[in-house]
């Protein structure tokens, strides 16, 4: 079998007595879509937040191709190819659709004492980018970020992420708030960015928008991984449903009467 | 069709209200006194106008950032007291003196910058309190007098620095020169260079900047020594062409700059600022002053007319800001 791309070992996080991950072992493989799940506090924000650089780990290990790394900040987490996108979070929205894409790595034109952008090279890189993950309407590269819509955003960071050769795209939520439309939009991203060799992290809360895109789900439970290898194309949301909450088909059956009879 | 989309463009840039309220404000000071653009009032105006506008460009760039800096007008009067006492007690050259000077306004810059970026002190704060600090040495250091300052003649400095001379009719400072070559120079950073990308970054959304590797910290402190060492050249170029050095003066210029600023459209906030807003808005300030004393409006009634405007392009700004958001 092929080393994956990322590969989590053994991983613990704790914060102060609270354990929020307990060995938890998770991978990626090369151009694959992970879907992470899991209720609330089962650890997939603090898996991600470590993967990201974001909070330092405990205990565990991080290999990248079968190297072991070591990550101090996000931006080592970007050097070593993982990108997350947060929503709304990663993008200034004064500035231009080009000039975010090329924030902090801006090309200079000639001389380069005069330390002068290169606006019409990153003006029709942006373009093409554009095109690439699919934004059909016909948007300006200069318009600035605060004039686009939740689902245009999504396409920006995740068409950054894709030009500056990210090799794993992590997605926190990226449908959360996003209408019909704009969800399949940022979907059909998400499935682009892999057929152009990316391997993608995809969080959400709607099991439906996970089933639609991702290769492979992998659930969470209290800080732990209980399964990962689950194929969207043979279950079905009650069984991951089930999966997550840890509960029988008895004991949801249960829950869902005493609700009831709690209420009445 | 072409023609109406320029105009619709040219309507929602921030430096349109600014625009129409200066040639407004220039048509009616005229309208009532004829005098009011002779070209000796038109010199008049220039000769006040650039000191002030010296810091105002700087400061522009520094609230792009999303700082402000409350420091500037005790700079202003610091700086040319420090200068004229190391001149005057024989310790330096005049040209001496003012190196001392720029380096310790660059250096108040950096504690201010180091306070903001390092022990995240909000910067009204910091330069509330960096205000008091350098007025108060000022004062210290002069038992509140002013300094002598008459042996200025000649010096290369000076002429380099407020030598005048008349084109036509009109006298002009070297001072003017050297705010017009500021205001091209810090327009380009701001909007052609990489440096402006990351200065309206660190403004908009200081997070998103640090991810993609922005050094926000850096970037701020650098603004800040900037701000220090215009307020304290502002201040220099005053005193040499007014031969005086006040430890007092420069009392509540940085409200004027700061006014100067957003009226010209650089948003409080940070992540948006523009360099030709500022220096309509310096005019703007400035002409009012000028004008409306020529009109024979007293002096006083001045605060008035300025609190007027800034709440009237407030105004202005916050509708166009939220048609713009609409997405018209």
């Amino acid at each position: 079998m092929a080393e994956p791309l990322v590969r989590m070992e053994n991983i613990r996080k704790s914060y102060g007595r609270v354990q929020a991950l307990v060995d938890a072992n998770f991978h990626v493989n090369e151009r694959e879509i992970v879907g992470l799940l899991g209720d609330n506090g089962a650890g997939k924000s603090t898996l991600i937040k470590v993967l990201s650089g974001a909070v330092p780990l405990t205990s565990g290990d991080i290999f990248i191709r079968g190297k072991k790394v070591d990550f101090r900040s996000t931006s080592d987490a970007i050097a070593h190819g993982i990108e997350t996108i947060y929503q709304d979070s990663a993008l200034v929205t004064q500035l231009s659709i080009a000039r975010n894409l090329f924030l902090g790595r801006e090309p200079i034109k000639p001389p380069r004492f005069l330390n002068r952008m290169d606006q019409e090279a990153m003006n029709v890189v942006a373009r093409d980018l554009l095109k690439q993950v699919g934004i059909s309407k016909n948007i300006p590269s200069t318009t600035p970020i605060g004039s686009l819509s939740g689902g245009e955003r999504q396409a920006v960071a995740i068409a950054r992420a894709m030009h500056f050769d990210s090799d794993l795209i992590i997605l926190d939520e990226p449908t959360n708030n996003l209408g019909v439309a704009e969800t399949q939009g940022v979907l059909s991203f998400v499935r682009s960015a892999r057929d152009s060799g990316h391997s993608c992290i995809f969080i959400a809360h709607n099991i439906h928008h996970v089933f639609q895109v991702v290769d492979r789900i992998v659930v969470m439970r209290r800080g732990k991984v209980v399964a990962d290898d689950i194929d969207p194309k043979n279950t079905n949301v009650a069984e991951v449903e089930r999966i997550i909450t840890g509960m029988s088909d008895e004991e949801i059956h249960d829950a869902i009467v005493q609700g009831k009879q709690s209420q009445g | 069709m072409e023609n109406s989309s320029i105009i619709q463009r040219s309507i929602a840039r921030p430096e349109f209200g600014p625009f129409v309220l200066l040639v407004v404000e220039l048509a009616v000071f005229w309208g009532f006194n004829h005098d009011f653009l002779s070209p000796q009032n038109i010199s008049n105006i220039l000769a006040f106008t650039v000191e002030l506008g010296l810091i105002a460009l700087a400061m522009t760039l520094l609230m792009t950032s999303g700082e402000f800096d409350l420091s500037v007008g005790s700079l202003f009067g610091f700086s040319p007291v420090l200068m004229w006492t190391l001149f005057n007690s024989g310790l330096t050259s005049l040209e001496a003196g003012f190196v001392v000077a720029l380096l310790v306004a660059a250096f108040i810059g950096l504690v201010n910058g180091w306070f903001v970026t390092q022990l995240k002190i909000p910067s009204f704060l910091v330069t509330l309190g960096m205000l008091l600090v350098v007025r108060g040495t000022a004062l210290f250091v002069t038992n509140g007098f002013p300094q002598r300052t008459w042996s200025a003649e000649g010096s290369w400095l000076a002429e380099a620095l407020v030598g005048d001379f008349f084109i036509g009719p009109f006298r002009i400072y070297m001072s003017l020169f050297w705010f017009i070559a500021a205001a091209i120079a810090l327009g380009y950073v701001l909007t052609q260079s990489r440096t402006g990308n990351w200065i309206q970054a660190a403004g908009g959304n200081p997070n998103a900047a640090k991810a993609r590797g922005v050094n926000v910290s850096g970037v701020k402190i650098g603004l800040f020594i900037l701000s220090s060492i215009m307020a304290s050249l502002a201040g220099v170029i005053s005193s040499l062409r007014t031969s005086a050095a006040n430890p007092n003066s420069g009392t509540g210029y940085e409200l004027e700059v700061i006014a100067m600023v957003v009226i010209g459209g650089t948003a409080l906030t940070g992540g948006r600022g523009t360099i030709i807003g500022t220096v309509l808005g310096i005019l703007i300030l400035r002409v009012m002053r000028n004008g409306i004393v020529l009109i024979g409006v007293p002096g006083l009634a001045y605060n008035i007319f300025i609190g007027a405007i800034i709440l009237g392009m407030m105004a202005l700004h916050s509708w166009l800001e939220r048609r713009h958001q609409a997405g018209t």
